[in-house]
This record gives C-alpha cells, structure tokens and sequence, in this order.
C-alpha cells in the first residue's frame, strides 16, 4: 500500500508560463523515458525479484518516481495555468489544448499517448535490471536535452534536481545487479534465471540473505 | 535556526531537506545493510523528519494522515494542495 505526503520532493514555484516549454517537459510525464514508466517499470519487475535487497530498491526507487511524476505535473500545470486558447496556439499547444484544454494527461512530447509498451517486466533478474540501468541513463539524457531548451531558472532548478537522481538511482540498480549475480554461478550467469528456475544460484535456497 | 522559530516557508524547506535525507540513505542502505554508519545517519534524519512533520501539522495542517489531529475542521483536503505553488 501507499500513503501520500501533502507536499513536493523538490519544490516547483513557476510564476512565468510557458506553454511552448510544457510541451517538452510533458514527455517526462508520458514518454518513453518518463516517470510514469519510471515508477511502473519498478513496481511491477518487484514481485517476481528473487533477492529481497533488490526488491527493495525497486520499491523505494518505483514509489520515488511517483513523486517525480507529481513533480513534473507540477511544472506542466504552473507552465499553462492562466493561459488563454489564443496563447496556448501561439506556442503551438493548441493539439493538446483540443483533447485535454489544460489538464495533465500522459503523452510524449510529440503527442504519442503513454502506454506499457515503455517499460518492460521481463521476468528475469539480470534483464530487468540491465533494462533499468538502461532507463535511469535514458532519462538522464532527456533532462539533459531539456535543460538545453529551458533557460527559465525556476524551470531548470526542479529539472536538475530530478536529472541527479537518474544518475544515484543507475548506481543503486548497479549495486542491485552484482547482489543478484553474487548469487548465481559466476562462470555461466545465464545458466538458469533465478526469477523462474527452482534451486537457481551457486547457494541454492539461500538467495534472500 | 530551531524549527520552533520557523515561519512555514522555513519549515517545509527544511522537511524538505530532512525528508530528501531519510529517502537518499533509504535506498542506498537497501544494497549497504550492514553499514552502520549509514543506520546512524537515517536514525537522524528520520527523527528530525518526525519532530518537524509533528510541528508542521500542529502549526500549518497535515502534510501526511498519521499527522492529523482533526478537531472542528477537516483541514487535509482545504489546505493548499502541492501543485498549487507559491507553498514553498
């Protein structure tokens, strides 16, 4: 289960709107490399992680991409907020303006709507945590090019604070791929995965410590 | 400056801080369970974070349920809510 906390992880205060901007940003809402696909990559890889360490990580890192996702909504809503349909148009807003008006819905920058084709739960240790190493290094480059667009201060201090956590999350998840290969044999890793095969590891039955 | 003293700009930055605090070593003691400095220092944070959530609600409103303390006013669903700006 879950429980809210009535406040940001990082505050966002934007008092400039910008709708041009909310449109890119909105891809780290929807993306493919966006928060949303973030947290449900982690959260849902978890059930079938056969390390307890590992599942851990997937949870404390899943449940903190939620808060990036209220993070990055955050900064779409204050970009449109008080914006009129003659001002959205002029910065090019005006398709998303059609089927949404100034609500947050989950889609890429280009438009292309979320869907869970994003992220993978494959079922297998080793893949998924390469795929999640893989993400964190995705998302890092997307609030790269962001902050290559953005010049707004008040926009690019929150973007930078969720840039740095890609880069400590890929070290988590690093640190959780060599707990899952200290288990396995370390001349073949993929002779058996340890999320589907019984007795899978060097030290059967004592994977979990 | 001691949270007593803080307006409640001054306070929720520092739960801010204190909480960012508690989640960093959170996920770094999940791989590093053994590491006892690392407990010692989520041991601190985390009771900072309770102390200011306790003054924060009793001050300002609930930032979370088990912080609420209703009376004659259900204060959790008016206060301002995150995403609304201008809190922080």
């Amino acid at each position: 289960m879950w429980n809210y906390e009535k406040r940001l992880q990082y505050p966002v205060n934007i008092t400039r709107p910008n709708a041009k901007i909310a449109q890119i940003i909105m891809s780290q809402y929807g993306g493919p490399d966006g928060e949303m696909g973030a947290s449900m990559r982690y959260l849902s890889q978890r059930y079938s992680m056969p390390n307890r360490k590992v599942a851990g990580v997937l949870t404390d890192i899943g449940t903190e991409e939620l808060a990036h996702l209220e993070m990055v909504a955050t900064i779409v809503r204050q970009l449109t907020k008080g914006l009129s349909a003659e001002e959205l148009e002029a910065a090019g807003f005006a398709p998303y303006y059609v089927d949404h008006t100034a609500g947050i819905w989950p889609q890429a920058a280009g438009g292309i709507p979320f869907n869970a084709c994003e992220f993978q739960s494959k079922g297998d240790a080793i893949t998924d945590l390469f795929e999640d190493m893989a993400a964190e290094q995705k998302a890092r480059t997307t609030y790269d090019n962001i902050l290559r667009l953005v010049k707004d201060p008040e926009v690019s201090d929150p973007i930078r604070f969720l840039r740095q956590r890609e880069i400590v999350h890929f070290q988590r998840f690093g640190e959780g791929l060599r707990l899952i290969q200290d288990d396995l044999d370390s001349k073949n890793f993929y002779m058996c995965n340890p999320e589907f095969d019984p007795g899978c590891g060097k030290q059967s039955g004592k994977s979990n410590r | 400056m001691m949270i007593s003293q803080m307006n409640q700009a001054q306070l929720l930055h520092w739960i801010d801080m204190v909480s960012f605090a508690v989640v960093e070593i959170t996920e770094y003691l999940d791989t590093h369970p053994c590491d006892e400095e690392a407990m010692k220092y989520f041991n601190h944070y985390a009771d900072l974070r309770r102390t200011a959530m306790r003054a924060y609600a009793e001050k300002y409103g609930p930032l979370t349920i088990d912080t609420a303390n209703p009376d004659n006013y259900w204060q959790w669903a008016s206060s301002p809510w995150p995403w609304e700006g201008g809190n922080c």
